[in-house]
């Protein structure tokens, strides 16, 4: 057990402690391990990813019931299931709700959990702030969806939602304030856990841990951090614009007064394309992971991984007016951001063939993890080629606002991001909980998958080049696009058959395996390569009972393996001899707080004041300052470490970050 | 935020958290500091941007040449009066390093007189900013007048919001400094809030010269 003291032990030099002086505010410090309240005042960076999935996984399922709706709504022609109005406020929202609510937080469901453990750390740099970007993101994300509720109907602007069809004029009701507000919460939070990340990735690094040794995962976890830290801020300026234009009477889309309606799609689409990459490549990282510990070979090209995804990182911000051919910028823009993105579709090809290269020739065990894993190459590889087409400006000005567009993007994000999410889960869930998920729902659950998949958006692709449009609520019998419309709708109920077998197989698995008496599946049941293999399952709190001293990249798989005299890889040490115990004699961890949750909370007051009560804002600015000051003043428990008052300066700061 | 300031050199356990102990040599805060202001660059280069754009549109928009022109530029703009304001915000950032320097030369009393001396210039900087919005207003040029006058409004106060949130932060520093919380051995913290002062100062160097010299 980690060692939790209530006061600070006296200074060695004598000088007296700060520890001593009483908390401003009413919360102690808390300091239970189980329980609801160990889960609210959480900082620690596992409990925190395990609470990013799980939030990820229930919007995942509302986003899926509106996606059904889509579909059923457009089963035949002359569909009644939704009324125009409340088309586009459901396909907005199932955009909004799957970029933001299911992508972004169950990768950084991934981020958190793993990434101090991949670079052999025992927390994130900051572990309270951690817990504040989860609660902001579930409270932006809470907020966006009580639209429904209060707000006379969820945005309706679609998910980019171009101004200036996205004013008032426009779009009157609240909905789009909604989602001004929600993106603006929950775009903190990224900010901050992107701040956090980079600072934990570079500055907490194990000895021995150079970056070139960290494990691709981290890599590209990396550069999705840098692609938040700066592409966030762009959107930030544009919802912020909207939300003056809306709420305040300002004229930044004001097209009667001279306002540029390119202006939102520029400043959108500079953080939209990079955002395409910090949502597939967390994916990228996650397979580079499972694929070579089921084909037992290391990673081909590691140098080439690793750089591909920096090239990535950079050339993404060089391609986002290929979203707007048709919005006339002129033939030299067009000319050269098509050639930027064809040019960006090589280190995503780089990354294709090295997966490909790994497997070629290994001990291939098709687990589900790693049939996921390679379920993403295959359908990442459509979607990644129909991408190249839109490179071709001609003929994406005719499939611009196309169902082809729509196939193409499912199946990057669907058969991409998605499919490398869900390898994620099926491979590192023994190591979170203690158990593996059982294999042959698992493999039920791939295949429901991958077939409703393809069923659903493979005839997408038809109907974009016969002309179908989207974000249109209806078809015409007369169309002759009814029979690829009714495939696509059946492929959504394989979808959603896929995704229960799913929840029942985290149920199930669970309880077989609580009725066979909680086996241990061991350390490292996959015999792995990377650290986060080389501590119990599931983790210990204190994650590392000693750092570990890394002496090569894929270091825990060292350990197992040398070489024989004809350079062959051979077993040098059993498994248990070489992970740790788990045993946490004088370690300290951070101490739980409740503050991060009350800051966060202040700021849906804030979003519900603007919205409707400007009194409304008082409360939140209210629990804003008091968590704030809260926070800086928090007494420590860790007798080395008073920084009840050190926080002051990184906590105004996260006030400055809050506001601007 | 497990830092720890005067890590005890007997706690193996904790030197991967230890000060000094990074992997860049950098503390944690610190380089959390520059990667934020990072990311605020983008911030103000966005609100930049909008604003160079519509201020060049509203010239060029049919039917405004003549009648909103005067409202802008040259015309309403006291040169004189918001470049003595930005000397004032710029000699701030001079006495936010003096406040430093004290704290790093274990002169608390000095430094406190530094860091109130900062927050009040730019407690100056932003009355001239409130002396200015209100004259524009007085004038006819509102928030809501054109797409200048919103793209104004918004980049100089966003500024503005920085500005006073650096106000707070050095404020909230002066009464720990009071409590006895902002010794010596904290000088990091207080460099940091300085680091984020300097930026703001900068970036007004940015804004006054987009917004009010370039013609």
């Amino acid at each position: 057990m980690a060692i939790v003291e209530r006061e600070p032990l006296a200074l060695t030099t004598g000088e007296p402690s700060n520890g001593s002086l009483e908390p401003l505010g009413v919360l102690a410090r808390p300091s239970t391990k189980t329980g609801w309240r160990s889960w609210v005042s959480t900082v620690d960076h596992k409990k925190i990813g395990i609470m990013y999935g799980v939030t990820a996984l229930f919007f995942f399922f509302v986003a899926g019931f509106e996606a059904t709706l889509i579909r059923l709504q457009l089963a035949q022609p002359n569909g009644t299931v939704l009324s125009a109005d409340l088309y586009n406020q459901v396909f907005t929202m199932h955009g909004v709700t799957m970029v933001f609510l299911v992508i972004m937080p169950m990768a950084a469901a991934f981020a958190n959990y793993l990434l101090p453990l991949q670079v052999g750390a025992r927390d994130v740099a900051f572990p309270r702030l951690n817990a504040l970007s989860f609660w902001l993101f579930l409270f932006g994300g809470v907020f966006l969806n009580t639209s429904w509720v209060i707000g006379g109907g969820g945005p309706d602007c679609g998910w980019f939602c171009y101004a200036p069809n996205s004013g008032v004029v426009f779009s009157p009701t609240a909905g789009v304030d909604y989602y001004t507000l929600g993106l603006l919460i929950t775009g903190v939070a990224s900010s901050i856990g992107a701040i956090n990340l980079i600072v934990t990735v570079l500055n907490l690094r194990a000895p021995g841990m150079s970056l070139f040794r960290m494990p691709v995962f981290t890599w590209m976890q990396l550069v999705v951090q840098m692609l938040l830290l700066f592409s966030l801020p762009v959107i930030t300026v544009a919802l912020f614009l909207l939300t003056f234009d809306r709420l305040f009477g300002a004229n930044f889309f004001n097209v009667a007064q001279g306002a540029d309606p390119l202006l939102w799609q520029h400043l959108f689409w500079i953080f939209g394309h990079p955002e395409v990459y910090i949502l597939i490549l967390p994916s990228f990282g996650i397979v580079s992971e499972v694929i070579p510990v089921f084909s037992r070979k290391p990673i081909y090209g590691y140098p080439f991984m690793v750089f591909s995804g920096i090239a990535i990182g950079f050339m993404g911000w060089g391609v986002w007016a290929h979203h707007m051919f048709a919005s006339g910028i002129g033939p030299i823009s067009v000319a050269a951001f098509s050639l930027a993105t064809m040019f960006i579709a090589v280190p995503t090809g780089v990354k294709i063939l090295n997966w490909m290269a790994t497997m070629w020739g290994g001990r291939i065990r098709f687990t589900t993890a790693m049939l996921f894993a390679v379920g993403l190459v295959a359908m990442f590889t459509i979607g990644g080629l129909s991408g190249v087409t839109h490179s071709v400006a001609p003929a994406d000005t005719q499939q611009t606002d196309t169902y082809y567009i729509v196939a193409h993007f499912h199946y990057v994000l669907f058969g991409g991001a998605l499919l490398g999410l869900f390898s994620g889960m099926y491979f590192w869930w023994p190591k979170a909980f203690g158990h593996f998920l059982d294999e042959k729902l698992g493999k039920a659950h791939f295949w429901l998958m991958i077939i409703g998949f393809n069923l659903t958006f493979g005839p997408m692709h038809i109907l974009g080049l016969q002309g179908m449009s989207r974000r249109i609520q209806t078809y015409q019998a007369t169309d002759g696009l009814t029979f690829w419309n009714r495939v696509a709708t059946f492929g959504v109920f394989v979808i959603g058959a896929g995704m229960l077998l799913f929840l029942y197989n985290i149920g199930a698995s669970y309880r077989s395996w609580k009725a066979a008496g909680r086996p241990n599946p061991g350390a490292d049941p996959c015999d792995s390569r990377s650290l986060e293999w080389s501590i119990p399952s599931p983790t210990p709190e204190h994650n590392f009972d000693t750092i570990p001293t890394v002496h090569a990249a894929d270091d825990f798989w060292h350990r197992k393996y040398g070489e024989d005299e004809h350079g062959r890889a051979v077993r040098i040490a059993a498994t248990e001899d070489v992970v740790q115990k788990g045993d946490a004699t004088g370690v300290h961890l951070p101490s739980p707080s409740y503050y991060p949750l009350v800051l966060a909370a202040g700021l849906p007051f804030i979003g519900y004041g603007l919205i409707f009560n400007l009194l409304l804002v008082i409360p939140g600015a209210l629990l804003v300052l008091w968590g704030v000051y809260g926070w800086a003043y928090e007494p420590s428990t860790e007798p080395d470490d008073h920084h009840g008052d050190h926080g002051t300066a990184a906590a105004a700061h996260e006030e400055e970050t809050s506001v601007g | 935020m497990a830092e720890t300031l005067a890590a005890p050199a007997t706690d193996a356990h904790h030197d991967d958290h230890g000060h000094g102990h990074t992997n860049t040599g950098i503390s944690n805060e610190k380089l959390a500091m520059w990667l934020f202001l990072g990311s605020e660059c983008l911030l103000f280069g966005g609100l930049i941007s909008t604003f160079l754009l519509y201020r060049k549109k509203l010239n060029s928009f049919p039917g405004f040449e003549n009648a909103e022109i005067s409202k802008l530029g040259a015309q309403l703009f006291d040169i004189p009066f918001t470049s003595v304001s930005s000397f004032v915000l710029l000699m701030s950032s001079l006495t936010m390093v003096l406040a430093v320097s004290s704290l790093q030369r274990r002169d608390e009393q000095r430094m406190r007189i530094w860091l109130l001396a900062t927050a009040l210039l730019g407690a100056s900087f932003i009355a001239g900013q409130i002396y200015e919005f209100t004259a524009f207003v007085k004038e006819g040029l509102g928030f809501t007048t054109n797409i200048f006058s919103s793209a104004f409004f918004t980049l100089t106060g966003f500024h503005g919001a920085h500005v006073v949130i650096g106000i707070i932060i050095l404020m909230t520093m002066f009464a720990m400094s009071l409590q006895g919380r902002l010794g010596p051995e904290r000088a990091e913290a207080l460099e940091i809030a300085g680091l984020y002062w300097h930026f703001v100062d900068v970036v007004w160097v940015v804004v006054f010269v987009v917004v009010y010299l370039i013609k």
